[in-house]
């Protein structure tokens, strides 16, 4: 352990020689059963210091049994800017729904 | 702090303040000498908690604010618990004993009575205490009064995090940049005095054999593990001589009345203020 600590330069502080630490995506399993849902982020100087600071920050009321923290640098995300492309596909397609079907006759216990 | 609703939020059986006193409104009675004990052990919580909720908003980093923040609420937890207890051996509440005693009605240690410093001193003090009271609420558990044996196992495990997150820091500082070492080892040359007064046995002591936990037997587990994350951290164990200190604890370190007089202010200005 005790891996040398990695800073980032962020752009706020340019210029000052402040840095800053990685930043983190926190996920919390509230119970058995259940599975981990993104719960918000942290700054951590590496990785067990960032399950550390998530169980001070986000199980401080007994949310959570498990915790997963996540580099936000590895988070691949969908592009904002193309919601339309990414996204209008399934509108209009209701047959892709359950509830769009009708019960067959004979058929009980739906 | 007192008079808080006795119902439960979170679920399970926690050991709370509220049960202490609970017990004590039943009319559980607790002798003069467990007292004192119960003293000693909630005012190093009360003092280092008080210590360490000054670095809220002023850690390096804001998760620190609230580790240390998280830290000295447990403390706070520890602290209540014992001085209810105490205080039931002569009709006082937590309140009463936190806010309204002198600085020699006080049984703090000098360790916890030091001034945070930089971080690398607080670090340094955290790693000291925690590491004590872990050894301290580990054998505890086995009192023969039942009270101090249910604060013990509920601290315990409390401050088996406030242990990893001490030695957590201690390793990146001591093995981080040749700044962050400096820091460390100087923190640890400042606390170090304070460590012996930890570990002294006095009369109290021997008088409540089976109940309290004798401080003299924490010392061999203590330098073995402090030695061990010292090792791992490539620092050194300092080789200072002992402060003057006092093993009845009646005595402090000239620090303590500021920072009672601190702590004290508001509940003395407005007694019975509630909010």
């Amino acid at each position: 352990m005790a891996k040398p600590v990695e800073t980032v330069e962020t752009p706020a502080a340019e210029g000052h020689g402040k840095q800053t630490w990685p930043l983190w995506e926190v996920f919390v399993r509230s119970s058995r059963g259940l599975s981990h849902v993104h719960a918000g982020s942290l700054h951590a100087p590496d990785a067990e210091m960032a399950v550390r600071n998530a169980r001070d920050l986000y199980t401080r009321r007994n949310e959570g049994v498990s915790l997963w923290v996540v580099p936000a640098s590895a988070i691949v995300a969908s592009d904002p800017d193309a919601k339309d492309e990414f996204f209008e596909s399934p509108k209009g397609k209701d047959y892709r729904h359950a509830t769009y079907y009708t019960k067959s006759e004979g058929v009980k216990h739906l | 702090m007192s008079g808080e609703s006795a119902t439960r939020i979170t679920p399970g059986n926690a050991f709370r303040p509220e049960d202490v006193a609970a017990q004590v409104a039943q009319g559980l009675q607790v002798g003069e000498d467990v007292a004192e004990y119960a003293l000693r052990l909630g005012d190093d919580a009360l003092i280092l908690a008080q210590r360490l909720g000054w670095w809220i908003s002023r850690a390096p980093e804001l998760e620190e604010d609230i580790a240390l923040g998280n830290i000295a609420l447990d403390q706070i937890g520890h602290a209540r618990s014992f001085l209810t207890y105490a205080g039931a051996a002569w009709g006082k509440s937590e309140d009463d004993l936190a806010y309204f005693r002198g600085e020699d009605g006080f049984r703090s240690s000098y360790l916890v009575e030091q001034p945070n410093g930089d971080f690398g001193k607080t670090i340094a003090r955290q790693l000291v205490i925690s590491v004590y009271q872990h050894e301290l609420y580990s054998r505890l558990v086995a009192s023969t009064d039942a009270t101090l044996a249910a604060v013990a196992a509920k601290a315990l495990k409390e401050v088996d995090y406030h242990r990893d997150h001490a030695k957590q820091w201690t390793l990146r500082l001591g093995d981080g940049t040749e700044e962050s070492n400096r820091r460390i080892t100087a923190g640890l040359v400042s606390v170090w005095p304070y460590v012996d007064q930890l570990f002294q046995d006095d009369e109290l002591i021997e008088r409540l054999d089976g109940v309290a936990v004798r401080p003299s037997e924490l010392r061999e587990p203590f330098d073995a593990y402090i030695a061990a994350v010292l090792a791992e951290a490539g620092l050194e164990v300092p080789q200072v001589p002992n402060a003057m200190t006092d093993k009845s604890r009646r005595r402090h370190s000239e620090h303590l009345g500021y920072l009672l007089a601190e702590m004290q202010v508001l509940a003395r200005e407005h007694p019975g203020a509630t909010w």
